[in-house]
């Protein structure tokens, strides 16, 4: 099977191949070395990978098998030492550090395994973040940052600090500032790794259903059942990419939170 | 970001720790309300101090008698017997920047009327002293230049010897004596108050005939001082060298020898005067130096902390999309704000300290609106300085690093 499209660089043992969509993401032979003085760590070893418009890949691995490098690269926190990025067709390594900082602003949002918001903020305003460094006017800020809330399901406490939100709450303000500009990719970096199962799964619904809307997410974890959410599974080892493939029975949050036990909050 | 977000973004990060932001500011308080306060102080004494310097009158010049050598004693001013009269009638006739002089002598006596008596000074002089001078007469007037010649018992008295002696009544027409002579007085001065250039009570003084004077009660025939007005404030120069030149033949002076005399023009005061205010305007400014700077370090220092604190809140909005300059802007703003704030502080303290001390210790205090600009623009200055490299450490921050920063 080959995928199709122009930009589909897979030469890996097994290739997805049900996306149609343009490719969103294209990296091409990506090292990243890190010089520690004395040693050098090679985190990446020569990644060639795609991924189109809409969707859903779980990366999984060890610790130090390289997946979070290659979120940090994906993300435009940081350069490969070689190799060629594209997003959306641009190579990441022709912009400078103020047009690397506009990307991730509009065309990616970051959900972190901590939340990270910004404490003594309330919902509302932790949503606002990204939008104040968009060059967006005032109103359309807060209508913007009202309807990502909405999207998320916390209308009702937008005025909340985030030490008065549950860990799931909290995680769903940070996908409600993820989404507040917009972006075409969702990357979330181990986003169920500080909640429990019942909450992970309702966070998983979230990603379903932003996805089930067309919007690209690339999600790190090492859960084995939280990956089954996505549509496509990547597992890295060793700074390479070990194995690719499509997920053919993909969980589907609505369903599983039946079967589960409900939890008073 | 825009700068109006910047700036609510700055403010609510220094509402979060007030008492660290408020004791940051105090440095810049206490710098620039001592900075206010003290140069109220200095530019209320400065003012008016030229203001009795121009109220002596701008294009007035002093000859005093010099100082003698006598065997190996210097005797100070005044101390020489030989300025006289003619010296003065030939500086008035020969000297073309003068326009008017005065000769004039002194000594101090007991003035006595009825039952009371005050000890003032006694000055000889003739009537062109009080032209000189600009002293108008609150009641009476000047002896004549009759009474000179003549050398009539007649008295100009001074504000300070009325209140003494004569309270509420009119004293022009009654009769003092000064040891055993009766002197007519004639003309009451206007108050001058304190004399700036001679540090003494102006209207502390008895003004009579110089002919009187000399004759009567010092019995010498030299003069002390000569009071000369020069023809305008630019002639007062020339004037003092004609009169330098006309001095030194009259005495004989041979080239190389000192003068006898002096001469200063009160343009010389007044530059002496704005002289030492603009000795103590520079000890002001560096001690505002050092407090500005101190305030200055304490602002950096907090923001540095500030910068290690907030490292994981600067990851984050790295992360999200605010550029280096954003960053930066933002802990700049706040250390900006931090340092305005302080220095308005500064200012209203320093405000109510000079008024506080004009009305009690009853100084003039003079806060120009000058100094109030440039102590707000030295604050934001300050700011901008010392803020400026937190601000650069914290744009400089790598996201991963800051976001994993625990």
């Amino acid at each position: 099977m080959n995928p199709s499209g122009p930009n589909a660089l897979s030469s890996q043992e097994t290739s997805p191949a049900s996306s149609t969509g343009h490719a969103v993401i294209a990296v091409e032979d990506v090292h990243k070395t890190y010089d520690l003085g004395e040693t050098k760590v090679h985190a990446l070893r020569g990644v060639t990978l795609s991924i189109r418009r809409g969707e859903f890949v779980a990366i999984m691995g060890a610790s130090g098998s390289g997946k979070s490098t290659f979120m940090n690269i994906i993300g435009c926190l940081d350069k490969p030492s070689s190799g060629r990025y594209l997003l959306e067709d641009t190579d990441v390594a022709q912009l400078d550090k103020k047009q690397l900082a506009g990307i991730r602003n509009r065309k990616i949002g970051f959900v972190f395994q901590g939340f990270n918001l910004l404490a003594r903020t309330s919902a509302l305003e932790n949503t606002e973040l990204p939008t104040l460094y968009a060059r967006i006017d005032r109103a359309e800020r807060h209508q913007r940052a009202v309807d990502a809330l909405n999207m998320v399901g916390l209308s009702e406490r937008m005025d909340h600090f985030p030490s008065q939100l549950s860990g799931g709450q909290q995680q769903r303000v940070a996908i409600a500032r993820a989404l507040v500009n917009r972006p075409s990719i969702l990357l979330a970096d181990e986003p169920t790794g500080n909640l429990d199962s019942r909450t992970s799964v309702e966070v998983m619904g979230i990603f379903q259903n932003l996805n089930n809307k067309g919007l690209t997410i690339i999600l790190v974890t090492h859960e084995h059942d939280i990956a089954q959410f996505a549509k496509r599974n990547i597992i890295f080892r060793d700074g390479k990419v070990r194995r690719d493939e499509l997920i053919t029975t993909q969980s589907i949050a609505s369903e599983v939170l039946k079967t589960m036990p409900t939890v008073e909050e | 970001m825009d700068p109006f977000s910047t700036m609510r973004t700055a403010l609510r990060a220094l509402a979060r720790n007030k008492m660290r932001s408020i004791l940051t500011m105090l440095g810049m308080v206490i710098g620039v309300g001592a900075v206010i306060a003290m140069l109220g102080i200095g530019q209320g004494a400065d003012q008016t101090m030229q203001k009795q310097i121009a109220n002596l009158g701008s294009n007035m010049l002093f000859v005093t008698s010099g100082s003698m050598n006598l065997g190996g004693l210097r005797l100070g001013w005044g101390a020489t017997k030989t300025l006289v009269r003619d010296d003065v009638t030939a500086m008035v006739k020969e000297c073309h920047a003068v326009a008017a002089a005065a000769p004039g002598t002194q000594t101090t006596a007991q003035v006595v009327y009825g039952n009371d008596n005050w000890g003032t000074r006694v000055t000889g002089t003739t009537p062109e002293y009080f032209e000189i001078r600009t002293w108008p007469f609150q009641s009476g007037a000047s002896f004549t230049e009759d009474d000179v010649t003549t050398a009539a018992n007649v008295a100009v008295i001074g504000d300070t010897v009325r209140k003494n002696l004569f309270a509420a009544t009119d004293p022009v027409g009654k009769t003092v004596r000064i040891g055993n002579l009766p002197f007519t007085v004639v003309g009451v001065l206007e108050a001058k108050g304190q004399s700036p250039a001679m540090s003494e009570d102006q209207d502390d003084t008895i003004i009579m005939p110089l002919t009187m004077l000399q004759k009567k009660i010092t019995g010498q025939t030299w003069l002390r001082w000569v009071m000369l007005s020069a023809k305008s404030q630019s002639a007062s120069y020339a004037a003092k060298q004609q009169i330098e030149a006309l001095l030194r033949d009259r005495h004989r002076i041979r080239e190389g020898q000192p003068d006898d005399f002096s001469v200063r023009n009160l343009a010389e005061f007044a530059q002496a005067a704005s002289e030492t205010s603009s000795v103590m305007t520079l000890l002001l400014g560096s001690i505002a130096g050092i407090s500005l700077l101190v305030g200055g370090v304490m602002i950096m220092n907090i923001m540095l902390v500030s910068v290690t604190e907030r490292t994981r809140e600067i990851g984050i909005r790295l992360a999200i999309g605010a550029t280096e300059s954003d960053v930066q802007h933002q802990f700049l703003t706040e250390a900006v704000v931090i340092s305005l704030l302080g220095g308005a502080l500064g200012i209203l303290i320093g405000l109510v300290a000079s008024f506080v001390i004009s009305t009690t210790v009853g100084w003039p205090i003079l806060v120009s609106p000058m100094a109030i600009a440039g102590s707000a623009a030295v604050s934001m200055a300050v700011g901008i300085f010392f803020g400026y490299y937190p601000a650069q450490k914290a744009a400089q921050l790598d996201p991963i690093d800051a976001l994993r920063y625990e």
